[in-house]
Parts: C-alpha cells; sequence; structure tokens
C-alpha cells in the first residue's frame, strides 16, 4: 500500500541537541545539588575550603577531595554511589560541552565540506573523552 | 577576520545585555570544555603511567588566575544556563526578561565574590 500521509518533518541533529542541551544542563544541575548536599551531610563544612567543595560539587570524585582535612576518603566519599554520579555527570558534561564545541565551530566555519569534517572529528573527540574518563572514574 | 567581523557585528547589534549573555556563556562554555578535556587527559596521563604531563596541568590549574578565570565559567555559565531553559521552557515569561538578568546577577555577586575573596585570601597566605 501506498503511504499517503505527508512527510514528518524530519528532526536534524541541531533539533535534537538543542532538547538535549537543555535537558542535560538541567541534570548537571541536579546532580551537582546531590553532590553539594551529600558533601555538606557528610561534614565539608568543617573539613574543606570552598575551592575544594566546589570541585567535588561538580565531579564527585575522591581525588578532588584528598588534599582536605577528611580523615579518610574511603569512608563515605568514594564508592559505587559516587562513581554512578561521575559517570552521569561525564556522559552529560561530555556530551553537552563538545556538542557545544560544534555549535561554535560550525558557526564560525561554514561549508558543504567542513561540515562534515568537525562532525567526524568531535564524534572520536567525543567517544575518546568519554571511554578515557570512565576508565579513571572506575579505576579509582 | 571572518570571526572578528562576526563579533563586531554582534557588538552593534542592539540586543541590550541578552546579546552579551550569550557572547559569555559561549566563551565560559568553550573554556569549560578546553580544561575539563585537558584535566581529564592530564588525570588518566598521571594515574596510568604516573607521568610528569598531569603534574605540570595541575600546576597550571593551581594558580589564582586560572582558579579566578575558572570559578566565573562554572558560576556564570550555570546560573545564565538556568535562565535560559526556564525561559526557553516557559517563553511566557519574557516580559520579565530583564528582571530575570538581574535576579541573575543578583545571584552571580554574592556566590563569585565569596570565591574571589577565598581564593585571593589563600594566595595572600602563601599556602
Ligand atoms: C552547570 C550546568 C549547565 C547548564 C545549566 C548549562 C546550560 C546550557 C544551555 C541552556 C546552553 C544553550 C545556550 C543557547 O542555546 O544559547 C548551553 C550551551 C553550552 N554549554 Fe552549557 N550548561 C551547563 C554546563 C556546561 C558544562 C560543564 C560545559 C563544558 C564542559 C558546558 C559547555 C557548553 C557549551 C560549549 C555550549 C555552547 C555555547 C553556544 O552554542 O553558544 N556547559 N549550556
Ligand atoms: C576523570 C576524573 C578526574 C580526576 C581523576 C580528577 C582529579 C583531580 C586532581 C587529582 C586534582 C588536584 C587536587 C588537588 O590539588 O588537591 C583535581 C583538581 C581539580 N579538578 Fe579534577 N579530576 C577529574 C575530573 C574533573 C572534572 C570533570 C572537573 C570539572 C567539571 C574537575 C574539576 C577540577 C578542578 C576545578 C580542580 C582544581 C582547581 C583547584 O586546584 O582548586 N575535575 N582533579
Amino acid at each position: 500500500m501506498r503511504s499517503t500521509h505527508p512527510r514528518r518533518p524530519r528532526i536534524t541533529l541541531d533539533m535534537a541537541m538543542w532538547v538535549f542541551t537543555r535537558v542535560s544542563g538541567a541534570a548537571i544541575v541536579v546532580i551537582a545539588l546531590v553532590g553539594f548536599f551529600g558533601a555538606m551531610l557528610m561534614g565539608a563544612r568543617t573539613q574543606m575550603d570552598l575551592p575544594t567543595l566546589l570541585r567535588w560539587t561538580f565531579f564527585p570524585n575522591p581525588n578532588h577531595v584528598v588534599n582536605s582535612n577528611i580523615p579518610d576518603v574511603a569512608v563515605g566519599w568514594s564508592g559505587l554511589f559516587w562513581q554512578t554520579l561521575q559517570i552521569l555527570i561525564v556522559v552529560f558534561g561530555a556530551t553537552h560541552g563538545i556538542n557545544g564545541l560544534r555549535a561554535v565551530l560550525e558557526d564560525h566555519f561554514r561549508g558543504p565540506r567542513i561540515q562534515p569534517a568537525i562532525r567526524a572529528v568531535l564524534f572520536v573527540f567525543w567517544l575518546a573523552v568519554m571511554a578515557i574518563a570512565i576508565a579513571v572514574v572506575l579505576a579509582d | 577576520m571572518q570571526n572578528l567581523k562576526v563579533i563586531a557585528q554582534g557588538a552593534r547589534y542592539r540586543g541590550g545585555n541578552p546579546m552579551w549573555s550569550w557572547l559569555l556563556h559561549r566563551v565560559t562554555g568553550v573554556g569549560m570544555v578546553l580544561f575539563v578535556v585537558a584535566h581529564i587527559a592530564a588525570s588518566f596521563l598521571t594515574q596510568r603511567f604516573g607521568s610528569g604531563a598531569g603534574m605540570a596541568i595541575n600546576a597550571v590549574y593551581e594558580s589564582p588566575a586560572f582558579q579566578l578565570v575558572m570559578y566565573f565559567c562554572v558560576i556564570y555559565h550555570a546560573l545564565n544556563g538556568v535562565r535560559v531553559i526556564i525561559l526557553d521552557a516557559r517563553p511566557s515569561l519574557m516580559r520579565f526578561q530583564h528582571e530575570a538578568l538581574w535576579l541573575q546577577w543578583l545571584t552571580f555577586a554574592p556566590i563569585y565574590a565569596l570565591a574571589v575573596l577565598l581564593i585571593v585570601l589563600r594566595a595572600m597566605s602563601g599556602e
């Protein structure tokens, strides 16, 4: 049977990423708040300075708080829960950030051949960044 | 050259504050991407190979000047991003866009001021 319905509007990469950028931005804020309040509950107020707290907030990695007054980062400040949050923030953050880089590059360099080249390079770059970051997180 | 022209055109565009917010959002976003990628590469090299490259990058971002820039990028981009998300999700709120910008800077100022104060105090105490 021939399909008679009108052609559906095609969802372009730019449209999908417009939505993703907003969703991931909000997700990063939520994950950061979990890190921040988690740190506060574990005693950050008396154990570390603001730069250390901010580092942990955006990336709850035990290496971010070793140089503070926490008696033992192995207790509470590491483990599966924080590793999961780190991986989530890496996936959201790397995708959001590298897609943002794509938007900026494609705004400045236009042309039929340059765009696929930018996309190919950034795609490989994106996979590599995520793979390396996740490997580091899991090895800790 | 092309880029300079675009910036010059943008600067002439009389969009007022939102246009500068957009440019700053872009600059801070790209700044963070470059830092995070370099930082992830450094932590990988240090962890796997104990290489000095990781330490070299650490030395750069432990400098107070770098921290002042980085904290500006993170705090500004996060707050401005939240404003953009809210206004995109509820276009009817656009009539309050100038109030939203004021609110954003009023939130930004004390947080960043605290960060600046602590970074400067630490730098002066020579730690
Ligand atoms: C803290 C949470 C974050 C929020 C709420 C947020 C929000 C946003 C939003 C709404 C946009 C779209 C702006 C537009 O379309 O005009 C955007 C763009 C961007 N973001 Fe974020 N973001 C966050 C974190 C990050 C991080 C961690 C990075 C870097 C790794 C980053 C890098 C970028 C870049 C490069 C762009 C593209 C800028 C442009 O096209 O002008 N963002 N962000
Ligand atoms: C891949 C996993 C990561 C590892 C293993 C790691 C490890 C480290 C280490 C060892 C330091 C130095 C700590 C010190 O001097 O006390 C550091 C500093 C820092 N990290 Fe990470 N990091 C990672 C990812 C990230 C990410 C994704 C961000 C941001 C979104 C980030 C932001 C920072 C900042 C802002 C600093 C230091 C600035 C300062 O000295 O105050 N890190 N990190």
